[in-house]
């Protein structure tokens, strides 16, 4: 079978030579920092494996967790001078290579999707799943972008195999600490969990509904999911504590709502909490990251005035169909 | 009731624009204290929590070859690619891609698209390729709109099309929740059916907007240029 850990060593391997590199690079006026907080986030990739599996102590990688984002509020990873081509000489290659370029591009989604569709369902001689199951994303993702480099290796000739390091660095440089942020916002998310916070908030929110009124319970619950998703930047932790307080004990057995319908259309409702909130890193900060925006916001101030429309259609949809 | 003060240094740290990592771990240790945790088992809350979302830093793997194809001219290419399909505008770009990516998540693709994988490499470019034809060289103002609408072109596909997939997490959260919760036994299928209205919403309401995104271009480039030229005066 083939296990997503391997990806996951991957990832650490890619970390750690990064560091190696920053470590180097005298460009960069905050080497030794940069290189301790990429080559910690290396480390931590390949000692998660034995985390999951209960075979190491949890709080040793909590430690680790803690001085990253020590390091990232102290101003690291910082960025060296970048060494790529010139705009005059990527003219040159674009008219030497033309659509050739795109090739490695595409082969990254063709081959993810080939894995997610297909791969992810194929069992081997012995009745297990050939890709660990729930992982074949990931697994496909790892697979595509080795498959990828190969061809673009192969279609580009770069002078040193080192290249792609170097350019890898380059992007990675941009995003910075940010790259990092949603898993400590997954982690938020569980510490939120085991505290009670969940508990807390569904104590609120029952002193807030006029009695007997079936649009304020359905405002309630798809607008509360909405607001905690923004807090929490994760509507998957909005919905067990919205359906505690709001959703189950009023829309579905005080006012006899289709279970199916509010459900679905509520956690839609908190979709529309993660469009708009810096929380969901992954989904609005990292992107603004990758295309260097100057805006770090921008992605979020491009689809607020899509949420905001959409949450209402989520609250007629609910109100006219579920009841 | 006290542990929702966790809940206050996150809204105070964001609005304060202090490093995000660091209100994020400093709200996670106000929570795991307030709410009666141990040092040590806060300690284990972050570290047993990154270990078990690594999933979503995976996107890192892809930035090798991205760098090595951008360093060769992948943006030079895709924007020469668009400049001979005169009928392809920013916004008309951007709304196809928006069907697409949220047509291919509703079959479950959902890796096809992603803002490392698909956005800066293909889309972006793609996109300001298509301005720069209309307008030259673009105004920050104009590339900071078109970076911004390019990854919500990303992310409103995924969200509201994923959803119409039946094997989803968001799905099997809900499922799994609720029938062990209260239970019932839903079936998949109609939670995913149900996510068919807002779906539809959604392509209709992000799609309007990012075809209207050309005038709103057209405007600020007639702005700009005015501007410009009164300060040159």
């Amino acid at each position: 079978m083939i296990k997503v850990e391997w990806f996951y060593w991957l990832c650490g391997l890619f970390f750690v030579l990064i560091a190696l590199q920053t470590f180097n690079d005298r460009s960069n006026p905050k080497r030794i920092g940069s290189a301790a907080f990429w080559g910690v986030l290396g480390v931590s990739f390949g000692y998660g494996t034995f985390v999951v599996n209960k075979q190491a102590p949890s709080w040793l990688l909590g430690i680790a967790v803690i001085g990253l984002a020590v390091l990232a509020g102290s101003g690291f990873p910082g960025k060296g001078e970048e060494r790529t081509t010139t705009p005059a000489e990527r003219v040159r290659f674009a008219d030497k290579f033309g659509n050739k370029l795109f090739l490695p591009a595409l082969v990254i989604p063709v081959v993810a999707a080939i894995f997610g569709a297909w791969l992810a369902k194929v069992k081997l001689g012995d009745g297990k799943l050939l890709l660990q199951s729930g992982s074949a994303t990931i697994i496909g993702l790892g697979v595509a972008s080795i498959l990828a480099l190969i061809l673009g290796m192969v279609l580009l000739k770069p002078k040193s195999p080192a290249v792609p390091l170097h350019e890898g660095r380059r992007l990675l440089e941009h995003i910075g600490w940010t790259a990092i942020l949603p898993q400590m916002l997954a982690t938020l998310g569980l510490l939120f969990n085991a505290s009670g916070v969940g508990k807390a908030v569904g104590h609120v929110t029952d002193h807030l509904i006029p009695k007997g009124s079936l649009i304020a319970a359905v405002i309630l619950y798809c607008v509360g999911m909405a607001i905690f998703t923004i807090i929490m930047g994760n509507a998957f932790a909005a919905f067990p504590v919205m359906t505690a307080a709001v959703g189950w004990p009023l829309l579905v057995q005080q006012f006899h709502g289709t279970p199916a319908i509010v459900f679905a259309v509520g956690m839609l409702a908190g979709f529309c909490g993660t469009l708009c909130t810096p929380m969901a890193a992954n989904f609005n900060l990292v992107p603004a990251a990758l295309l260097q925006m100057k805006d770090q916001y921008g992605p979020i101030k491009a689809q607020i005035p899509t949420a905001i429309p959409l949450l209402a259609c989520n609250i007629v949809i609910m109100y006219l169909v579920a009841f | 009731m006290w542990v929702l003060l966790a809940i206050a240094v996150v809204v105070v740290g964001f609005a304060l624009r202090i490093n995000s990592m660091l209100v994020v771990t400093a709200a996670g240790i106000v929570a795991g204290l307030i709410g009666g945790l141990s040092p040590v088992k806060i300690l284990d809350a972050f570290g047993d929590g990154f270990a078990g979302s690594r999933s979503v830093t995976v996107f890192i793997v892809t930035l090798p070859v991205i760098g090595l194809i951008e360093r060769y001219g992948l943006q030079h290419q895709a924007r020469k690619l668009i400049s001979k399909l005169k009928v392809l505008t920013t916004g008309r770009l951007l709304a196809i891609y928006l069907l697409i990516r949220q047509g291919t998540a509703a079959l479950g693709l959902t890796s096809i698209g992603g803002p490392a994988q698909a956005v800066r490499p293909l889309i972006h470019p793609m996109a300001a390729g298509a301005a720069e034809r209309r307008y030259g060289k673009l105004p920050e103002k104009l590339q900071e709109k078109i970076k911004a609408f390019a990854a919500s072109a990303d992310t409103v596909g995924l969200f509201f099309g994923e959803d119409i997939f039946v094997a989803i997490g968001s799905i099997l959260l809900i499922t799994g929740f609720v029938d062990t919760t209260y239970g019932l036994h839903l079936e998949a299928i109609d939670i995913a059916l149900w996510a068919i209205p807002t779906g539809v919403c959604a392509l209709l309401i992000h799609g309007t907007r990012l075809l209207l995104l050309d005038r709103q271009l057209d405007k600020l480039a007639v702005e700009l240029k005015k501007a410009e030229k009164e300060a040159a005066r």
